[in-house]
């Protein structure tokens, strides 16, 4: 009889992460794997010998601090090293380089406008403010403005007062940033294509819209909102890959008594006249716990391992409705050696940065209209990185790990499931693109793993390939996260919890939505809390 | 001493409004426009001999009630015609049919019809509780006084009484698009893209596109607004702008057609009238403007006299539209597949699925011609035969998705649009180019030139939620007195702007007298 006290099923970030607070509050606890290997889409796997791909995730900035220290995930081996440079590479065989000293930075600006370099510093002061209203949110559960609980009611005036200190034009400012879309955003600084484009990216990763749509900047700010050892907005590589950050979770996990069972395929939730009671795998096993916590998006959770009859309609409806549109795809690539793009220095310390090809937004534009018809993007925005010029360890000596981040991969194609030949037409719109810009590119490429949504749902479980576990759109953030009502980790299931990404704050290796449901659920225990509180920014 | 207690810039129907009300308190007000028919976007033209036409709005589906009663427009000889069903043109002819709650046609089962009375009610909930809003001025949200409180108040009273799960569906879908709330509501692909054209209409925006829920709701705050349905003026729209000058001037105010204000007159710290095309000026203790924010700021105030920090908000204001308008001459009534003689009198109107109007767009974002329209169609000669030659009529049809300015230019692109625009109507009116006598295409550009709205957006500005409500210009000049003392709005761009409402305008004159601004 495998009987725990709480059951976590899904070994990612937040599934360790929840489980990590709840054992070091005593309770004896399993996280449930259905891979042979933990992580999720926090994971580092030598897919050909001797390289390293983190090949979901890529880059690290979200892992909120908090949890890093309370965690020690320092001294359970993870190390964020954080890294410059960036560069946007233009058709016309130039580039636009982000440096990381502000002097060099202006100077780089200035050199494409003189205007946009001066704009630059009121554009960051501007964003930064909005990153430092939300970091304070990021480790708390969202109140439910519907509700007359004394502490919904607490936390809502709070919020409200926290926007209300801003003054009435400047929480309008907000308000606009919040719903505006990052084109037009950016149009408000900036006049040159290149520098907006490079900006606009961090608008439409992972998300099924346009730089022109609206709500595209909140997007940005989800981006921006992290930070690398106490510098907000910067991010780093996991020395080891992502999956260093889940190593260094699961350790921390083990050293707290928890237990991770891989191969562990859930099948159903077990429910016992209205409570959870514990869950059933495909091989029938089962694992008997008064807490069953979920860290699949909301649609696997509620729509593939709990029974229908356990649920009440309107979350059957919500689970259905909820928009969870992949739009991106992602190449991992082993090179030989370093390529050229538009003449730079392969040494050059912009390479060790994130590297693009869009250089108008116009172009990434274009690539949703491919999205929104139903196939992949044949002019595609690239996020590129070498990780291996930051973090040797990710190949071999003088070789080199390529992770390419493609936008935009529809989750079907003209409304029918992908095939193989989609994959390889995908695939090679992305090489083709890289070569445009690097003539030595295709000859340096020793192995590549492409993953369309296809392969993302079908290895790491993410529902259509999304990689936010839902999309960032105001219906679904904050009190509306995953469902309006269901946004404090509780289910409609008594025992029943969610801790993923689908829920508040939402998509990447934050570790926020683990820490918030262990919290939820401690209290519903009335057990001590271990969840530390968010910390002030200095 | 000055001659006017108010000068007001533009007698387009919230000018006008705003000029009724303002004389109905005995205050003394000059209204000045550049056009010599009254009204702006309310407007008649004969644009081609014995042809009579909407030139700029062709339907009344949002005035607001208490404006015709309180200005007595009725009185002042408006006429406004029966409500209009909706008809939406299928290429099997099998339409679809939508009036009131009720729908038939395009093979649309019992479930979408359950559906669509549902989804009705809902948009009607929730349309009553943006009319809160619309009645009254926007609330500040920090620097409130009591008349904000109130407001906040019956709002949240307001959202209270929606119920949690209603409210909870306000909080999910206002912020999003029309297309995933026609996804979820309705199986029906015509049903769907039917209800979508009117999230868009007047924008630059597809279904896909976030803001399309609000824009919506925006419309539907019609059903109590103005409580007519979609109908159509008497004598065209130009009646309405001559029943609202009748009606202001009934009042004691002054109006003065032909006379193209040039630049509003400012001192060091408040404006003080305006200046004419003849070289005239005119005193007033305030100027009011129902003119557009870019043009009142930009065009007739100059950067110059403003702060950087006002300029910079005009400078970001929004006002780009893929609307266009196509009129007709035609020889004699077409005849429209599976319609009837009668129905042609109904509003039609015609668009792909939510799908292929997303392809439509696509071309505007890039400034080319799209090879796919979307038509809001008005045959108004069938209820008001006066507008053209007898057995002649004219045909109106609100179009998108129109560039504002593509890059082949409008000199070679306009003979293809308007060929094209044809192309499409042949599908569903095989003939009707043969009975062409005359027509006039007015891009979004032409709309700007000849009624003065920057980029031709009919709403004075994008509705997107960060250019409306207590938003709506920009942020420091949100309750129709602007960041520039003296001068007020009271068009389209105030609060809640947008459409045929008068609301601005009425809202505005009363904000200024509750204020004694001018007392």
């Amino acid at each position: 009889m495998n009987q725990y006290d709480a059951i976590v099923i899904g070994a990612g970030h937040n599934g360790l992460t929840n489980g990590a607070y709840l054992a070091k509050a005593g309770l004896k606890v399993a996280v449930l794997e259905r891979n042979p290997y933990i992580g999720g889409a926090t994971v580092s796997r030598e897919l050909h010998k001797g390289w390293w791909y983190s090949n979901c995730s890529y880059v690290s900035s979200l892992l909120r601090p908090e949890i890093t220290r309370d965690l020690e995930l320092p001294r359970h081996g993870l190390q964020v090293v954080s890294f410059g440079g960036g560069a946007t590479f233009m058709r016309n065989g130039d580039y636009f380089g982000n440096y990381s000293d502000h002097d060099r930075h202006y100077r780089e600006i200035a050199r494409h406008s003189k205007r946009d370099a001066n704009a630059y510093d009121r554009y960051a002061a501007d964003t930064s403010l909005q990153t430092k209203l939300i970091r304070p949110y990021l480790l708390r559960t969202p109140p439910d403005p519907t509700s007359l609980k004394p502490r919904d009611l607490r936390d809502l005036l709070e919020f409200a007062r926290s926007f209300m200190d801003l003054g009435e034009e400047k929480l309008l400012d907000t308000i606009k940033f919040w719903t505006a879309s990052v084109g037009d955003y950016l149009n408000e600084y900036f006049e040159t294509d290149v520098i907006k484009a490079h900006m606009a990216g961090s608008g439409i990763i992972g998300t099924a819209l346009g730089v022109y749509s609206p709500g595209t900047a909140y997007v940005l700010l989800h981006h921006y909102m992290g930070d690398v050892d106490g510098n907000v907005g910067a991010w780093g590589f996991a020395r080891g890959g992502m999956g260093a950050i889940a190593s260094a979770l699961s350790k921390a996990f083990q050293s707290y008594g928890g237990e991770i069972i891989c191969d562990a395929n859930v099948d159903e939730i077990i429910v016992k006249n209205g409570r959870a009671a514990g869950v059933a795998l495909k091989d029938g096993t089962e694992y008997r716990a008064p807490v069953v916590v979920s860290n699949l998006d909301p649609k696997r959770t509620f729509l593939d391992i709990t029974n229908p009859s356990d649920l009440p309609k309107d979350v059957l409806k919500k689970a259905r409705n909820f928009k969870i549109r992949g739009s991106s795809g992602k190449l991992n690539i082993a090179l030989d050696g370093l390529p050229v793009f538009n003449g730079l220095d392969p040494r050059n310390r912009l390479m060790a940065g994130d590297l693009h090809f869009s250089d108008s937004l116009e172009r990434q534009e274009r690539a949703y209209d491919d999205w929104k018809a139903g196939t992949w993007s044949k002019d595609p925005y690239l996020d590129m990185m070498i990780p291996s010029l930051t973090d040797p360890t990710m190949a071999p000596p003088g070789k080199h790990m390529m992770s390419v981040f493609v936008q935009y991969a529809p989750p079907k194609i003209h409304g029918r499931e992908w095939t193989d030949e989609d994959k390889d037409g995908f695939e090679k719109s992305v090489i083709d693109q890289i070569s445009n810009y690097s003539p030595n590119f295709r000859d340096l490429i020793l192995h590549c793993e492409t993953r369309t949504p296809r392969e993302i749902e079908a290895e790491v479980g993410l529902t259509e390939g999304n990689i936010f576990m839902g999309e960032l759109t105001f219906d679904q953030l904050l009190f509306n996260r995953p469902f309006p009502g269901y946004a404090q980790y509780r289910s409609p299931i008594k025992g029943m919890y969610m801790c993923s990404s689908g829920t508040h704050p939402g998509g990447g290796v934050m570790a926020a939505p683990g820490a918030n449901a262990a919290r939820e659920i401690l209290a519903d225990l009335k057990r001590p809390n271990t969840v530390p509180g968010g910390y002030a920014d200095d | 001493m000055t001659d006017y207690d108010a000068v007001i810039i533009g007698a387009g129907h919230n000018g006008l409004v705003c000029a009724g009300y303002l004389a109905k308190a005995g205050k003394k007000v000059l209204v000045v426009d550049g056009r010599t028919a009254p009204g702006g976007c309310a407007s008649t033209r004969e644009f081609t001999p014995g042809f009579q036409v909407s030139d700029c709005a062709q339907w009344l589906s949002q005035f607001d009630q208490s404006i015709i009663k309180d200005l007595d427009l009725k009185g002042a000889g408006l006429k406004i015609g029966k409500p209009k069903a909706t008809i939406s043109l299928q290429p099997d002819s099998n339409h679809l049919v939508l009036d009131g709650d009720s729908i038939s046609g395009a093979g649309v089962d019992s479930a979408d019809q359950t559906a669509y009375r549902d989804f009705r009610n809902m948009v009607r909930r929730f349309a009553k509780l943006m009319t809160t809003l619309y009645r009254s001025r926007p609330p500040k949200l920090v620097e409130q006084n009591w008349n904000d409180r109130l407001t906040l108040m019956k709002l949240g009273l307001g959202l209270k009484l929606l119920g949690r799960e209603r409210l909870r569906d306000l909080m999910r879908i206002v912020m999003i698009n029309i297309y995933d709330v026609m996804n979820e509501h309705f199986a029906n692909a015509s049903l769907k893209s039917t209800i979508a054209l009117d999230a868009i209409t007047g924008t630059n925006m597809g279904p896909r596109s976030p803001n399309t829920v609000y824009s919506y709701l925006h419309r539907a705050t019609g059903e109590y607004l103005g409580q007519t349905g979609t109908t159509q003026v008497l004598g065209g729209m130009g009646a309405l702008g001559q029943s609202l000058a009748a009606a202001a001037e009934k009042q004691g105010a002054t109006l003065r057609l032909g006379a193209a204000v040039t630049h509003i007159l400012k001192t060091d710290d408040r404006v003080t009238g305006v200046a004419l095309a003849s070289g005239e000026t005119i005193s007033a203790k305030l100027v009011i403007s129902s003119a557009d924010p870019t043009t009142t700021f930009r065009d007739l105030l100059g950067y110059h006299q403003m702060e950087a920090g006002v300029a910079k908000r005009v400078e970001h204001y929004r006002s780009r539209s893929g609307t266009a308008k196509l009129h007709l001459a035609l020889s004699a009534l077409p005849s429209f597949k599976g319609l009837t003689e009668a129905q042609l009198t109904e509003r039609l109107v015609i668009t792909p699925s939510m799908d292929g109007m997303e392809t439509a767009l696509n071309p505007m974002k890039y400034r080319e011609l799209s090879d796919l329209h979307t038509f809001d169609i008005s045959i108004p000669t069938l209820e008001d035969p006066a507008l053209a030659p007898a057995g002649q009529h004219v045909l109106s049809a609100i179009v998108h998705y129109v560039p504002y300015a593509p890059d082949i230019g409008w000199e070679a692109g306009k003979p293809q649009l308007l060929e094209q625009l044809l192309r499409e109507l042949e599908t569903f009116a095989p003939g009707i180019s043969e009975l062409v006598i005359a027509s006039d295409l007015a891009v979004p550009s032409d709309l700007e030139a000849s009624h003065g709205m920057t980029g031709g957006s009919w709403h004075h500005g994008e509705l997107s939620i960060d250019q409306a409500l207590m938003m709506r210009p920009f942020p420091g000049s949100t309750q129709y007195a602007t960041a520039v003392s003296g001068l007020y709005l009271c068009g389209a761009g105030a609060h809640p702007g947008g459409g045929l409402q008068g609301l601005p305008g009425r809202n505005a004159a009363k904000e200024i007298l509750k204020q004694g601004a001018l007392s």
